[in-house]
This record gives C-alpha cells, sequence and structure tokens, in this order.
C-alpha cells in the first residue's frame, strides 16, 4: 500500500514508530548492553559489575575493554565442554523430532479434510497447556517408582527399576516432547499444501509408491523439514528447564550454566559473556530463518 | 497408496499417545488420595482442596492472569501495528531490521532475552529511575515483547491473505484511511487478533525463564511457584493445578472447535445458497 | 466477433466533433516504478458518456493508468482532468471517480445493503436518502431481493452486481471497471455485456474499461485504446482498429491478419503496388501510403476477406499458389491454413454456407488465394 506514504504520511510514520521504538528499546539495546557488560569486569556491587567508561582524569574519559570474561570462557573446559553438549543434545532432540514428527505430520496431511481439522487441533492442543507441568509429568513417568518402571515391573520384562530420570535419556524425551509441535506444525502445513496429482503423475509415469515419496514428496517439504529443524534446534540449544527438572544435575548445558552464573554465582559479566557466545553461534541459524520466513510471507503477498 | 494407510494410522497412534499419556497421568494422579504420586490410594479430592487454600500458589495465578491479560492486550496492539506495516506499508528504510526484529524473538533462547531484559532494566533505572526495581510492569514489558512477535507473525500472514482491493475500495468510495481501517481492515482479521491475543494471553501464563530474570522479589507468578515447588520433587496438589489448567484449556478448544465445525456447516450452506442464487439468476436472465 | 449494441443506435461521435470539450483529459502522463517505466507519456481525451476501453496484454500498463486515475497511484509526471478540474494529485476518497476491481472487493463482513450503502454514508447523507438510493440501485442490478445476504452466499456474477451497483449508488462521473467480466463463465459474459451497456445509457455515466480480451472491448467500447509497453499505439472505434490498424501491432493483436513483407514498386497517390518475396504476384492496394521510397512496408489481409479457388485468377495482382495444409470446421466458418509456394502460411476462413458441399476443397489439394485491391491494408512499422 505505496499510498499510505503520500496520502497520511504522519498516521504511516507513527503507525511504524510504536511498534519499532519498542523492538529497539526492548529487544535490541538489551543485546547491546549485554555485549557492554560482558566487556566489564566483575564487582561485589550492585548491579554487581564495573563501569565500562571511567572518567581517568578530569576531562579523559577512558574505555576499559576486559577481554577476561571471553578468556576465561576460552580457559576453563566447563563452558566447552557444554556448548559443545548443548549443541549435541539439540542436534539429536532435532533428529528425533524429525524422525517421529515427519510420519505424524505426513498422516495428518494425508487424512481428509474434517479429521484432518481435529487431529490439527490435538497436535497444538500441549502447546497451549503449561509447558512446565508437561515437563513435571514426565517426572512422575520417570522416577525409579514411577509409572513406566512400575509397568515395565509388573510386566515382568525387568526386576528392579531402572533409572531413567535424571539421564541424557530424560533430558531428550522432555525435549522431544516439547518441541515437537513447532516441527510438526510447518511440516505439516508444507505437507498439507502439496499438489496430490504431483503424486498421481510420479504414479502414471512409472513411479511405485515409495519412489514417488523419495523423488516428489520428500524434496517438495524440505523447506518444512528445514524450518522445522531450525524452530526445534534453535530454542533447544539454550534450553534450561528441561535438562534443570530430568536431567543429571552435573550435566553440562549452556543455558543451565548462564542460570547458575546468574542467579548463584552473581556474575554478571560471566554470564553475559556466555549468553553473547550463545548468540553468535545462534545468529547465522536465526538469521536463515528470518530470511525464509520473510520470504515465505512475500510469497504469500504475490499470490 | 492404500497399503501404506496402516502405517499412517500407526504413527498417528503412536505420536499421539506420547503427547497424550503423561498429561493423562498428571489428571489421574490428581485424584490420588495417597501422597505417594506412585501408588493408587483411592480417589480423592482433597488436593484441590488444599490447592484453594495455598495463598502462595493463589496469589501467584492472581498475579499470572493479571500479568497475562495485560501483556496480551498490550501484544496484539503493537504486534497488529508490526503485522500492518509489514504486509502493508512497502519498502521503506529500516525494514530489514524491523522485520528481522519481529521475528527474532520467536526463537531466541528464553535465557538470553531474559538476561538481556534484566540489563536493560537495570541499565535503565541507573540512568533514568525507571523502572524502579523489578516487579509487574518489567515482566509485562518483557512478556509484551516475546508474545507481539506471535501476534505480528498472525497479523501479518492473514493480512497478506486478505484481499488489499478491499481497502482500496473503501477509499475509493469515499473512506480516509483511518476509517477504511476501522471499518474494513479490523472486523476482517479480527479472528486473527482473537487468536493472537488467545496465544499471547497462554504464552505469557507459562512463560518462567525470562520471568525469572525480570521479576523482582515480591513478584512470583505461577510458573515460578510451580519451579521451585517441582524441583523440590513431585507433589499432588501441582497435579490437581495442572488438572485445572488442563481443563480449562480443554474447554476453550472444544469450544473453538465447535465453533469451527459451526462455521464450516455455515460456509457450506452458503455456498449452496449461492449455486441457488446462480441459478435463479441465470433464469431471470434468460426471460429478462 | 460479435456485432456491437451500439451499431444499431443513433451516431455518437464527439471525438469528431472539434466543439466538444473533452469529460477526462489524461496529460502527457508518465508513471515509473524505480526504473521500469509503467506508462511512458499518454494523452488521451475521453468524452462525456463514452465507454472507453483500454486494450492491451498483462503488463502493458494499463492497470496502472486507470489506478492514477483513481487515484491509487500518483503519476510521475503530467497531469489528469476530469470534467475540467485538476485530480492529479486528489487521493482517492475525495475524487468523483468510482472503480469496480477485478475481484469485485465486495466488503465480506457486510451485507449486500450494506455494502451498497457503503459510499453513501461516507458523505454523510441522511438515512432515509441512503435507503431510497440503495434500493433503487439493487432494483437497476436485479439484486432487490438479495439485499439482507451476506457476499459468500451470493454467486460470482451477483457479486460483480454488488461491486457494479456500489460504485455507482454514487453517481460518480467516471466509473472505472478493471477487466469488468474477466471472472464470469462465457454464458453469463454475453449477457452481462449487454446489461453493462444498457445501465450506462440509462445512467449516462462515462466508463473506462480495463481489458486484455479484444473481443470484450470490440463489443462494448465506443472507442478502444490499443496499450503496448506502457504508449497508446491506437485510439478508435473498434471497426476503425479493425479494418484501419496504424502499425503490425494492431493489426496482429485485434483478430486475425496475414502480414506480407515487402517493397514499394509503384508509389502513386491513388494507388500502390507492393513486391513481395511471399507472393506469386505484386499486391495492388487501391489507396495511397506515405512512405519513403524503398522502404519495407507490410500488407495485412484479414483471413475472412481472402478468397481460395482451384482455379487461378485471372487477375496480374493480389494472388498466390499453395497446397492446403489444414483445414478446421468451427461451424460457422471453416478455417483453412494454406501453404503457398514461398513457404508462407496464409490463414483463411470461408462461411459454410451450404450444410453440405460434395465439393469442398480438402487436404492438400492446389490452390489459389486472392483478395481484392479493397482488403489490404499497408502498415509501415
Amino acid at each position: 500500500m505505496r499510498r499510505f506514504k503520500r496520502l497520511l504520511p504522519r498516521g504511516r510514520t507513527l503507525v511504524t514508530t510504536v511498534p519499532y521504538l519498542w523492538l529497539l528499546l526492548f529487544f535490541l539495546v538489551p543485546f547491546v548492553i549485554v555485549l557492554k557488560i560482558s566487556f566489564s569486569q566483575s564487582a561485589i556491587a550492585m548491579p554487581p559489575y564495573e563501569p565500562l567508561l571511567h572518567w581517568a582524569s578530569e576531562k579523559m574519559l577512558q574505555v576499559q575493554l576486559n577481554l577476561g570474561n571471553f578468556a576465561f570462557l576460552v580457559e576453563d573446559n566447563l563452558y566447552w565442554k557444554s556448548y559443545l553438549n548443548s549443541i549435541f543434545v539439540a542436534g539429536v532432540s532435532t533428529l528425533l523430532c524429525l524422525l517421529i514428527g515427519y510420519p505424524m505430520a505426513y498422516a495428518m496431511a494425508r487424512s481428509n479434510p474434517s479429521t484432518r481439522n481435529i487431529l490439527l487441533l490435538l497436535a497444538v492442543l500441549p502447546f497451549f497447556t503449561s509447558f512446565l507441568l508437561r515437563v513435571y509429568a514426565w517426572i512422575g513417568l520417570l522416577k525409579n517408582n514411577g509409572l513406566v518402571n512400575n509397568a515395565l515391573m509388573a510386566m515382568g520384562v525387568i526386576d528392579e527399576p531402572i533409572q531413567m530420570l535424571q539421564t541424557d535419556f530424560a533430558v531428550y524425551i522432555g525435549m522431544v516432547y516439547s518441541y515437537l509441535p513447532f516441527m510438526l506444525l510447518p511440516l505439516y502445513s508444507n505437507l498439507e499444501k502439496m499438489d496430490l496429482t504431483l503424486l498421481e503423475a510420479a504414479a502414471d509415469l512409472g513411479c511405485k509408491p515409495w519412489q514417488a515419496f523419495v523423488k516428489v514428496t520428500l524434496p517438495l517439504s524440505l523447506p518444512g523439514v528445514i524450518a522445522g529443524c531450525l524452530l526445534v534446534f534453535i530454542p533447544a540449544v539454550g534450553e534450561f528447564v528441561i535438562p534443570s527438572l530430568l536431567g543429571d544435575p552435573g550435566m553440562l548445558m549452556i543455558g543451565k550454566v548462564l542460570w547458575t552464573e546468574f542467579f548463584n554465582n552473581r556474575d554478571w559479566p560471566v554470564a553475559s559473556a556466555v549468553a553473547i557466545a550463545l548468540l553468535l553461534f545462534l545468529v547465522l541459524p536465526i538469521m536463515y530463518l528470518d530470511r525464509a520466513q520473510n520470504a515465505a510471507n512475500e510469497e504469500g503477498e504475490r499470490t | 497408496m492404500q497399503g501404506r494407510s496402516w502405517f499412517r494410522t500407526l504413527s498417528l497412534i503412536v505420536g499421539f499417545a506420547f503427547l497424550y499419556i503423561p498429561i493423562a497421568s498428571l489428571i489421574v494422579y490428581s485424584f490420588n488420595a495417597s501422597k505417594l504420586v506412585t501408588v493408587w490410594g483411592g480417589f480423592s479430592t482433597k488436593w484441590y482442596g488444599a490447592l484453594l487454600q495455598n495463598d502462595q500458589i493463589l496469589g501467584a495465578a492472581w498475579l499470572s492472569l493479571r500479568v497475562a491479560a495485560i501483556s496480551a492486550t498490550v501484544a496484539v496492539v503493537l504486534g497488529t501495528l508490526a503485522g500492518m506495516v509489514l504486509a502493508r506499508f512497502g519498502p521503506f528504510k529500516g525494514r530489514t531490521l524491523f522485520s528481522g526484529l519481529t521475528t527474532a524473538p520467536l526463537v531466541m533462547p528464553e535465557v538470553i532475552t531474559g538476561l538481556s531484559l534484566l540489563l536493560l532494566f537495570v541499565t535503565m533505572e541507573q540512568l533514568i529511575g525507571w523502572p524502579a526495581g523489578r516487579g509487574m510492569t518489567t515482566i509485562i514489558i518483557a512478556h509484551v515483547t516475546l508474545t507481539m512477535a506471535y501476534v505480528t507473525v498472525i497479523v501479518q500472514s492473514r493480512l497478506t491473505q486478505m484481499d488489499e482491493s478491499l481497502e482500496e475500495a473503501a477509499m475509493d468510495l469515499g473512506a480516509r484511511p483511518w476509517k477504511v481501517f476501522f471499518l474494513i481492515t479490523l472486523p476482517i482479521i479480527f479472528p486473527a487478533l482473537l487468536s493472537g491475543w488467545l496465544l499471547a494471553f497462554t504464552l505469557s501464563l507459562d512463560d518462567l525463564v525470562i520471568t525469572s530474570f525480570v521479576a523482582g522479589p515480591g513478584s512470583s507468578t505461577l510458573p515460578m511457584v510451580i519451579f521451585s515447588k517441582v524441583r523440590l520433587g513431585v507433589s499432588p496438589d501441582i497435579n490437581a493445578l495442572a488438572t485445572i489448567l488442563v481443563t480449562i484449556v480443554a474447554i476453550g478448544v472444544s469450544i473453538a472447535g465447535v465453533a469451527m465445525s459451526r462455521q464450516q456447516k455455515a460456509r457450506e450452506r452458503d455456498a449452496q445458497m449461492a449455486l441457488a442464487a446462480n441459478q435463479q439468476m441465470i433464469e431471470s436472465l434468460k426471460k429478462g | 466477433m460479435a456485432t456491437s449494441p451500439r451499431a444499431t443506435q443513433q451516431k455518437f461521435e464527439p471525438w469528431t466533433d472539434p466543439e466538444a470539450k473533452p469529460y477526462v483529459r489524461i496529460e502527457k502522463i508518465t508513471k515509473k516504478f524505480g526504473d521500469f517505466v509503467a506508462v511512458d507519456d499518454v494523452s488521451l481525451d475521453i468524452y462525456k458518456k463514452e465507454i472507453f476501453c483500454l486494450l492491451g496484454a498483462s503488463g502493458c500498463g494499463k492497470t496502472t493508468l486507470l489506478r492514477m486515475l483513481a487515484g491509487f497511484e500518483r503519476p510521475t509526471s503530467g497531469r489528469i482532468y476530469i470534467d475540467g478540474v485538476d485530480m492529479t494529485t486528489i487521493p482517492p476518497y475525495e475524487r468523483p471517480v468510482n472503480m469496480m476491481f477485478q475481484s469485485y472487493a465486495v466488503f465480506p463482513h457486510m451485507t449486500v445493503e450494506q455494502n451498497v450503502a457503503f459510499g453513501l454514508k461516507q458523505e454523510g447523507l441522511a438515512r432515509a436518502e441512503i435507503t431510497r438510493r440503495v434500493g433503487d440501485m439493487l432494483d437497476l442490478v436485479k439484486l432487490g431481493q438479495f439485499a439482507k445476504r451476506k457476499p459468500h452466499q451470493l454467486s460470482g456474477g451477483q457479486r460483480q452486481r454488488v461491486a457494479l451497483a456500489r460504485a455507482l449508488v454514487k453517481k460518480p462521473k467516471l466509473l472505472l471497471l478493471d477487466e469488468p467480466l474477466a471472472a464470469l463463465d462465457k454464458k453469463l459474459r454475453e449477457h452481462t455485456q449487454f446489461e453493462l451497456i444498457n445501465i450506462q445509457e440509462t445512467l449516462g455515466v462515462t466508463f473506462i474499461v480495463v481489458t486484455h480480451d479484444q473481443e470484450e472491448a470490440m463489443t462494448l467500447s465506443t472507442r478502444v485504446g490499443l496499450m503496448n509497453h506502457g504508449e497508446i499505439v491506437q485510439v478508435g472505434t473498434p471497426s476503425e482498429m479493425y479494418e484501419y490498424p496504424n502499425s503490425r501491432f494492431v493489426a496482429e493483436f485485434i483478430g486475425q491478419v496475414n502480414m506480407f513483407e515487402g517493397k514499394l514498386i509503384e508509389d502513386e497517390p491513388s494507388y500502390v503496388r507492393i513486391g513481395s518475396a511471399d507472393l506469386d504476384a505484386p499486391i495492388y492496394v487501391d489507396h495511397g501510403v506515405s512512405s519513403a521510397p524503398g522502404a519495407t512496408v507490410w500488407a495485412a489481409v484479414r483471413p475472412e476477406k481472402i478468397q481460395i479457388s482451384r482455379e487461378k485468377p485471372d487477375d496480374a495482382d493480389n494472388w498466390g499458389a499453395g497446397t492446403v495444409r489444414d483445414i478446421a470446421y468451427m461451424g460457422d466458418v471453416s478455417i483453412y491454413l494454406i501453404k503457398l509456394d514461398s513457404g508462407k502460411i496464409v490463414r483463411v476462413t470461408q462461411p459454410n454456407i451450404f450444410r453440405h458441399a460434395d465439393d469442398r476443397i480438402t487436404w492438400d489439394e492446389r490452390v489459389y488465394v486472392h483478395w481484392h485491391a479493397t482488403s489490404p491494408v499497408v502498415v509501415t512499422k
């Protein structure tokens, strides 16, 4: 609507400015501050860090850039290990989500239209119930005297309970459970849009159903797969709640480390440095997802 | 394709069982008389009674509801503006940054968003003395920032689906731009705003990590209280709380489902009416 | 080509009257989107009560020109006057111009009645006045019984009428119609064409119609403006456009045509003779042509103006010999594709006057094509 520019310059500017300013102030500026604090010295004060800018002499403004926090991250292999472990856990969780989510999304998209809506509703319903309580539910299921162990023992599969809670297994369960809808939705909307006559054409040209799937459906659903994977992977890397509730207390996850540095050690500069390092790692996938999202929107605009 | 249907059914059953068994177990054990969550001690509603007497939980729930209602409302206003800008204003200087800022909160790990917002609030307090301390205001600001991203995406995609010539037609018929927005655009995208509001409300009600960063000492929201209790182990009154929340959501969703199927039926009826109307018109044209 | 219902009416040709004042004046309008020139220095005069069709392929700039008349786009340069008033910078909601959109843009959340009343409410008219005018208008477009319905309970044709009524009820000085019939099925389209003309005559509103469908343009319009690459290439009545195209582009865009390329070999004020490698004989045309000597010219001959025979024509000019390559039976006419000895394919249509003819020319026969000296039109570009 190019016309808004001419017809209502003030209204248009106002409409743009309000959300823009909000996002600049409460989303962009905070990152600048985090960056700033990641370069400052920890101190016992409130707030617990030294200012970056010093009035060194009367009229000399001195900037003290302290790279110590980042050096600390590099030297202490706790951080290295947490980063790598977070990426590994997030990667495995993404893969598991994809393995479970793809057949589900496929089955949903190919069921008849009336059941399709109900299934979609069922798939997003858990998303609307408390994330925390859903993770909590798994504690009751996975405990040593929890439902799963009790059931297995009652069936005679095992004689004594298996330790499941506070293991990586429990974390994967929690991750997949919580992030599955993020995988399902983009996959479903992609598969649902697909022109089914393409499969008929493939069959007509001599493809067996599985060949048609591999050669037609799968490549066409790739954008959905990528979007779903990124939507799961990015937040999973920084996940805090699931490893704290279901994982081993010693499990190294970067979200937990950041939380601990901040709340338990009250070391804000190191926490900021951890955040910056995490952000640097995630900035590429986030930008990619952003671009894909915008491209999809423009696409929608054209049609 | 038919031969594969057992596989599809199976994947649906396994998938949905995985999604729903944990929730079902929460509900079942909320009626367990025994304090030991895993031992069935008979049917009881005593945990619901205990929950209703727990002032800490009730207070936190009340705070969470107020925060969720306010932040969802603000998020819908801001998200609608942002969605309008992205869907209707075409290219302008700073658009790339703007669209990046609107979608980034969707995927940003919560620990980062939470930490950065807290540091902003602390810095602002040092510089201008506002917000004084942390509490409901800072929580609301944080939740608006998070949830307006979702509203923006919903509104933007609804607006791109909407035929732009509807707005042009209104302007052509003499309505000024602001009137066009209130008489045409807003009523048409209203369902999208409603679902945006509900989503924002739910997300706000549910958020733990960001809230923990930006909440002050006296302002614990419901998820914060639940988290501190759950960390100490399973407790049946949390099961009761979960059951209440699940029930509310289930009722809400069934209402939405019924409304949707009604709409579907109405659409089918309308399509038939249109068909009949078409016949009628062709007949009358033939006569005329 | 369907006959225009205007053919039966009394003469309406204000553009031939030097005294007549144009009602809509488009003066050197140019519109650029970045580097792309959508409309390129277009000037047009349109008279009161005309149905003027802007015809062209998609992307030729006709819709942009229409949107500038409505006020949705502002020209990069040039001016637009309606009824003598400069409208160039007036926003759409203050113009005495209304538009019928291609998608109809009927407001889905309002009833038929509310849709039609929308524009009058914006003017702040009294309620009784609005009710009366809406009622009259709905009767005119035969939608009276559907007044309380919502748009999704209507057929496409009815929605089109709502859009028309909604625009006309404002009594605009100028009604703009963007592909008004494109979304209707063929049967309904024909009915609606005639109805549009009737309504236009009843109300005396000036119409400007954008269309890519040349048949629609020919049937509806008093005059056609053919656009290409942002420019108006020819303006004229439907028959002028068909019989006297001013360029190869116009001749080929409107209807079917056989184009013979050649050079003038005799150039007299009252006739010309053109030598073309495509034909066995020269082309003789009974009117003069203004062209530089030796320049390439084209003779355009319409398929229905060509005859086929088994015998060699007696004339020295205007014929060629070839073989029948293809015949398409269309019911009212048959189309013959004849390959001349030069390799040129000529298209000929012959009316099927007799139901049954044993002696019809058939595939692979040797034939001659020939035409009358009045038939070709010579174009120089």
